[in-house]
């Protein structure tokens, strides 16, 4: 039952490699918390940028020309600046103007915590990217398709809905794909406002049982096996929406 | 395309035909964005000024610190620019490994390729920062490696594995009938790759070179985490000198997006451009 355990503390007193994650249940349970965090900020961020970004394309395709502006200036200003001042700015900048609550010992109880936060402005982050990933998936969908769909009837929101988005999505995978790994990559930077993600809670594990190169190895591995796995079932998800005759 | 609501018997082929007007695409242009920051940062000033207390407005607080908060933004560029050197000769390096005809070098050279790209940025700051020494002895002369190199090291390493791709990429873009053409004309490979394929290859890789820069200009802001005194480290000094007032945060962080903003977006606007003229059909 303690194989793993035991085998990693052998290895410890004999070469003085200290995984200490993997013996100690302790900073296993503070590596696993971590772990959940990440998994948590990746999938409401990765989801949250998807829906953002769908409905930034339709807008900025659409005939409102101030909608188009603003959409525009969105997608211009989240990719130009570095993702890590825009959580501050969020953070620190509009977390502060925001009101907030007072708990019953007086404490001032922000109206987003910095997981919230952190959440809102990498799917923000993320989403510029995601608009303009979509808007060439829908610039490759073939006009008589869309020419087609109006001859049929349909408005132009269920058109997006049923008829483009569909097609641009299976274009724009592999884009997309890249997108949503950098988005997993990005959400370390969650650890600048304290966060509890994965790269926190391993630095939390390294200070106090002092060893760095053990636990820099087992954070370069997690995150190698969780982009494998996010990269493994985008290939599943492309593969599955393939339709016979469309692209390759 | 509208339907009357009136008429909902005829089909929408039957309507009359609406050309759609064109709309010249509204863009915001890099000084646009600056009226429009700057407008943001007068409008709070001015709704502060309306306190008439003898504290400084927001505005006031930036103009008194620009230029230690632009020299902090200088030292930004000059770490992305060796940052994009260093990662560039490397990369340059790795790409060619990754194309060479020794299998073990190769699979070497893609293992470290893939590594370094699928690692988060910051845990390689993490990794370098901790891992390598804070000096060297090379020869018997000691040789300090201060805080901001290891972080430009640090970056340097992502940009050379997406750099050493881009190289792969272009070279794999490249016709294998010249590659045929050339061996006819017996060349040798390493003629072939230095005096036919890599000079063609120079302009493909130039826009998505510039797009990995405004990349690492942006993730510079990473090294104030592990505590090189650059931009962001400054903006937090000044708050806290300023005594810290919570409403002066978006003030002095919007400051630093707009600097990021001019340097990147003009970048982005030119690969752009770059990538327009040398799309090949």
């Amino acid at each position: 039952m303690n194989v793993i355990p035991d085998w990693f503390k052998s290895l410890y007193e004999a070469i003085g490699l200290n995984f200490s994650v993997f013996y100690d249940p302790y900073d296993w349970d503070r590596y696993l918390d971590g772990l959940k965090m990440t998994l948590i900020l990746s999938v409401t961020t990765i989801l949250l940028s998807l829906i953002i970004g769908a409905i930034g394309a339709l807008l900025q395709t659409g005939p409102s020309r101030i909608l188009r502006a603003f959409i525009n200036g969105f997608v211009v200003i989240f990719r130009n600046t570095p993702p890590l001042v825009q959580i501050f700015f969020f953070y620190f900048g509009l977390g502060t103007l925001l009101p907030a609550t007072e708990t019953a010992s007086g404490m001032r109880e922000p109206l987003l915590s910095n997981t919230q936060w952190a959440i809102v402005s990498l799917s923000l982050f993320a989403a510029a990217f995601n608009v303009e990933i979509f808007r060439s998936g829908i610039e490759a969908v073939p006009k008589t398709t869309v020419e087609a769909a109006e001859a049929l009837g349909y408005t132009r929101l269920k058109a997006y809905f049923y008829i483009i988005l569909p097609l641009a999505l299976r274009v724009c995978l592999p884009a997309l794909n890249n997108n949503l790994v950098n988005l997993l990559k990005t959400t370390t930077l969650a650890y600048a406002i304290a966060v509890p993600e994965t790269l926190y809670q391993v630095k939390q594990i390294w200070s106090e049982s002092q060893n760095v190169f053990e636990m820099m190895v087992v954070l370069l591995a997690t995150y190698g096996i969780l982009v494998g796995v996010l990269v493994f079932i985008m290939h599943r998800w492309e593969r599955s929406l393939r339709i016979p005759g469309f692209g390759q | 395309m509208n339907l009357d609501t009136g008429r909902r018997d005829i089909l929408p082929v039957m309507l009359p035909c609406k050309v759609a007007s064109t709309w010249i695409t509204p863009r915001l242009t890099p000084t646009l964005g600056l009226l429009l920051c700057i407008g943001g940062v007068l409008l709070a000033s001015s709704a502060w000024a309306q306190n008439g207390e003898a504290v400084l407005s927001p505005l006031q607080v930036i103009i008194k610190w620009a230029p230690l908060l632009l020299s902090g933004f200088a030292f930004n560029i000059a770490i992305s620019l060796l940052a994009m050197l260093i990662g560039t000769l490397a990369g340059v390096g790795l790409g060619l490994a990754m194309l060479t005809q020794q299998p073990i070098l190769r699979r070497i050279a893609w293992a470290v390729t893939q590594f370094f790209r699928n690692a988060p940025w910051l845990v390689l700051l993490f990794f370098v920062m901790f891992l390598v020494p804070f000096q060297v002895t090379i020869f018997g002369m000691t040789i300090p490696l201060p805080d901001w190199l290891k972080a430009t090291l640090g970056f340097a390493l992502p940009v050379m594995a997406n750099v050493a791709e881009v190289v792969r990429g272009a070279v794999r873009s490249v016709p294998t009938t010249q590659w045929e053409a050339a061996d006819s004309l017996a060349f040798t490979r390493r003629q072939i790759m230095w005096r036919i394929i890599l000079p063609q290859c120079v302009k493909r890789m130039l826009p998505p070179w510039m797009n990995i820069y405004a990349l690492v200009a942006m993730a510079t802001v990473l090294a104030s985490i592990v505590g090189v005194s650059e931009m962001l480290t400054l903006t937090a000094q000044v708050h806290a000198a300023e005594g810290g007032r919570p409403e002066l945060f978006a003030p002095l962080y919007g400051f630093a997006l707009l600097c990021f903003f001019l340097y990147c977006y003009p970048i982005n606007l030119w690969t752009a451009r770059l990538e327009r003229r040398f799309q090949i059909r």
